[in-house]
């Protein structure tokens, strides 16, 4: 039987209708504004100033604390300048506009598309390239992916998940990369697998991707039979369910571990990755080529032209957008990410960020809300959550205020995943009364544990 | 039969009596020490239990008034100096008289000047709009319009202007308790001063943004050009972070600024006629309570005419009484 987690869960529709689009290698745009917050954390501190000249690779940005990245240029130009600009939701954020010209790699970088598969001994030198290389998680919450490979010494790793999940709807830019650059994929796996010195390394795939499976395994198979530094790592066919690719509901259904509340996967022993980081690891450990592209799917049923972009980090939205064809005329809404859990875009002038997976054009039809009426009780929230809580319950205590029992009733545990508002048959706003309250009582609990200075 | 009544009627009797003493004997044994004044400076409060004072309730206000040596921290803003007057008198203290507040909207995004970019679909709550994106105008700062600071008002005097889509705050009603400065997620609610006769200056806008931003965001936001600052006879304008701040402790009502603000984004409130200048658009009402949505007035752009009828008045001339007799003379 095909592995799934546990309790909860929906079934959207995978409307995968890009997967067949091959990657295609946007030209760089005039202008690229780069983000000083691309990650999850403190954001970074500018290092350029108007007027200086940047080669591809270099770096922009330092971090500003434990939990922050580097941010590179992702191309050669001159800094035109550096201040506040709108992001995707319109919040000013400090950005770096850079005057492209053409590309100039710094020294440094292996820019050659040779494949390396010798592992460096080292996991110490392996990290310091990651962290130099700004490598952050590409699945969604762009975590610093160099802290996330250094547990505390109190606690060791014994297996190491690779995200290929893709449970998103819609999302296929995983699913392109493990096709096409799925020997990469591994070999950032293997290069993870040396630092956490683990000795089992599981790659996650849902059933709905054969291809991808068969691609993956494939090059499981045929760099292990070169080298021991590939033992342990496998292949694993996931059944299709929404929120597989969650860290703690993939933990749950290849480990059956359970991550406690408030708890972290390493907890259990597990460290989990995007395959999009592992191609990032692979690239900035084998090649010192830091993180300056993505893939970006570009989909929706109303988007005529389908594709999966590799885009420089900065690109304007509006750029891609129009380089594919223009937004089409009866799309109602923009979305940054998957139907389920990603952002809306407010303001089409924003710039790509590290952790951009897709731009997604939804009809009215299709994104409208419904009027909300009264919750009769059914039940499908508490089926359909896969943090086994009680969103309905939730939902009320939220609207009322009452933090204590927020937090009694586990609030702070919601991963946001979105399945209670999508199985509720009386259209009530679950998830956005419920990802305030458990802002409000993350922030109480982190108060109280707090060290009192 | 009878017997039967009477002695029930007596055996109650005697267990009510004897009950009654035990309980006062209990009563007196475990009697807590209170000190009698709070009762009667609870008395004197206004009982809404608003909790505008920062204490939990209007006991724990009266309770706090007792034990302090002096009324300078505690203040309540619902009752005002008079309330305050009467805490005083209970308990033979001095209280320094506190202007009175009232809650003001600096946000001037109404519909008609702060045009709507995108469409908000989600729970219509300022905390979670706040949460999710800038909001639907192209304005970062401004006003939500998702009305949070009217559920958080217990007097009932916030209201949605569905014509502005801003908040209106009855002043009449506004005890500026500052229950919406809280709920508000933008911050654009402030206490201000409600100055002589209700009259009160300020400027109605928040935003950050450079003065081209701002601009193309909202058509009377503050554009930071600091105008007001420069022609502010006293010293009480600051323009910080693009955004130009009168401190009412110093204004003193004389509005050169609103003349001189070249987007209406600073409003005059109360006043007995509009702003002294010439104006392209029909004067509105000068009596009615105005509110920062509704002031058209202030937005037209100033002219020369306006401007030497502000020029004769001297800085020195300018005292906040004489000022609003010296413009109706000028009429």
């Amino acid at each position: 039987m095909k592995k799934t987690f546990s309790i909860g869960g929906v079934h959207p529709d995978d409307k995968k209708i890009s997967a067949g689009c091959a990657i295609e290698v946007l030209p760089t745009p005039k202008t690229v504004y780069i983000s000083m917050a691309q990650h999850l954390g403190g954001p970074a501190k500018a290092v350029v100033a108007a007027g200086d000249r940047v080669k591809t690779g270099q770096v922009i940005g330092e971090p500003t604390g434990f939990i922050s990245a580097y941010v590179h240029s992702s191309v050669t130009g001159t800094v035109k300048s550096v201040g506040l600009r709108k992001d995707l939701a319109g919040i000013p954020v400090v950005h770096v506009e850079i005057d492209v010209e053409p590309d100039e790699w710094v020294e440094t970088a292996d820019t050659t598309d040779t494949l390396v598969t010798e592992i460096p001994q080292d996991p110490k030198f392996i990290v310091d390239r990651i962290k130099a290389n700004g490598v952050v998680g590409l699945g969604g919450a762009t975590f610093p992916t160099s802290v996330k490979l250094c547990p505390p010494p109190d606690k060791k790793a014994d297996i190491l998940i690779l995200n290929g999940a893709e449970c998103e709807p819609y999302l296929t830019s995983d699913y392109r990369i493990m096709i096409e650059k799925s020997r990469q994929i591994v070999v950032g796996a293997a290069l993870m697998k040396r630092v956490l010195g683990v000795h089992k390394v599981v790659i996650g795939i849902e059933e709905n991707k054969p291809e991808a499976i068969a691609k993956m395994s494939e090059a499981v198979s045929s760099l292990a039979a070169g080298s021991g530094d590939y033992a342990g790592i496998e292949v694993i066919t996931l059944k299709k369910k929404y929120p597989q690719g969650g860290e703690k509901q993939l933990i749950d259904a290849i480990t059956r571990r359970q991550v406690k509340s408030m708890g972290l996967p390493i907890d259990v022993g597990a460290v989990v990755q995007n395959v999009a980081t592992s191609l990032a690891v692979y690239d900035a450990v084998q090649k010192n080529r830091p993180l300056i592209d993505n893939t970006i799917t570009v989909t929706g049923d109303c988007f005529p032209r389908q594709s999966n972009v590799l885009v420089r980090v900065g690109t304007p939205l509006s750029y891609i957008i129009d380089s594919l064809g223009g937004i089409p005329e009866n799309a109602a809404k923009a979305i940054s990410g998957g139907p389920m859990m990603g952002k809306a875009i407010a303001n089409l002038d924003a710039a790509t960020l590290k952790g951009t997976s897709s731009i997604l054009f939804l009809t009215e039809e299709q994104t409208r809300r419904k009027p909300e009426s009264n919750c009769i009780r059914c039940g499908r929230c508490v089926e359909a959550c896969p943090m086994g809580l009680e969103p309905f319950l939730l939902n009320k205590l939220a609207r009322n205020g009452m933090t204590d029992e927020l937090e009694q009733n586990g609030v702070q545990d919601c991963i946001e995943c979105g399945c209670c508002l999508y199985s509720c048959p009386a259209n009530i706003p679950l998830l956005d009364s419920i990802r305030i309250a458990k802002g409000e009582v993350i922030r109480i609990i982190r108060s109280r544990t707090a060290p009192k200075k | 039969m009878t017997a039967t009544i009477i002695w029930t009627i007596a055996a109650i009797t005697i267990l009510g009596i004897v009950l009654a003493v035990v309980l006062y004997l209990v009563a007196n044994k475990f009697k807590v020490e209170e000190d009698p004044r709070i009762d009667e400076v609870e008395k004197v409060m206004p009982g809404a239990n608003c909790g505008g004072c920062g204490f939990a309730g209007c006991r724990a206000f009266a309770q706090s008034c007792v034990e302090a040596a002096n009324l300078d921290n505690n203040y309540c803003p619902v009752g005002g100096n008079e309330v305050m007057k009467k805490v005083a008198a209970v308990l033979g203290l001095e209280v320094h008289e506190k202007a009175p507040m009232v809650a003001v909207v600096r946000c001037n995004g109404t519909c008609a000047n702060r045009p709507v970019v995108n469409d908000y679909d989600g729970l219509k709550s300022c905390k979670v709009k706040a949460a999710l994106y800038s909001g639907d105008t192209g304005c970062f700062y401004g006003c939500l319009g998702c009305g949070d600071c009217v559920s958080a008002c217990q007097f009932g005097a916030i209201s949605m202007d569905p014509e502005t889509g801003l908040p209106v705050v009855d002043e009449e009603k506004c005890t500026a308790c500052g229950a919406c400065v809280k709920a508000c997620p933008k911050k654009i609610i402030e206490l201000r001063n409600k100055g002589p006769k209700n009259r009160r200056v300020f400027v109605s806008c928040v935003n950050m943004e450079k003065g081209a931003a701002a601009r193309k965001a909202c058509s009377s936001a503050c554009i930071g050009c600091g105008k007001c600052a420069k022609a502010c006879p006293f010293d009480a304008i600051t323009v910080e972070h693009n955004v130009a701040y009168i401190d009412f402790n110093k204004c003193r009502l004389c509005r050169k600024c609103v003349v001189e603000c070249p987007t209406g984004a600073i409003h005059d409130v109360n006043f007995p006629a509009p702003a002294p200048k010439p104006d392209k658009q029909a004067p509105k009402p000068a009596a009615k309570p105005v509110t920062p949505a509704s002031a058209p007035a202030a937005a037209a752009s100033p002219q020369t005419e306006a401007s030497s009828a502000v020029k004769p008045v001297k800085p020195a001339d300018a005292r906040p009484a004489a000022k609003p007799e010296v413009e109706k003379k000028e009429e």
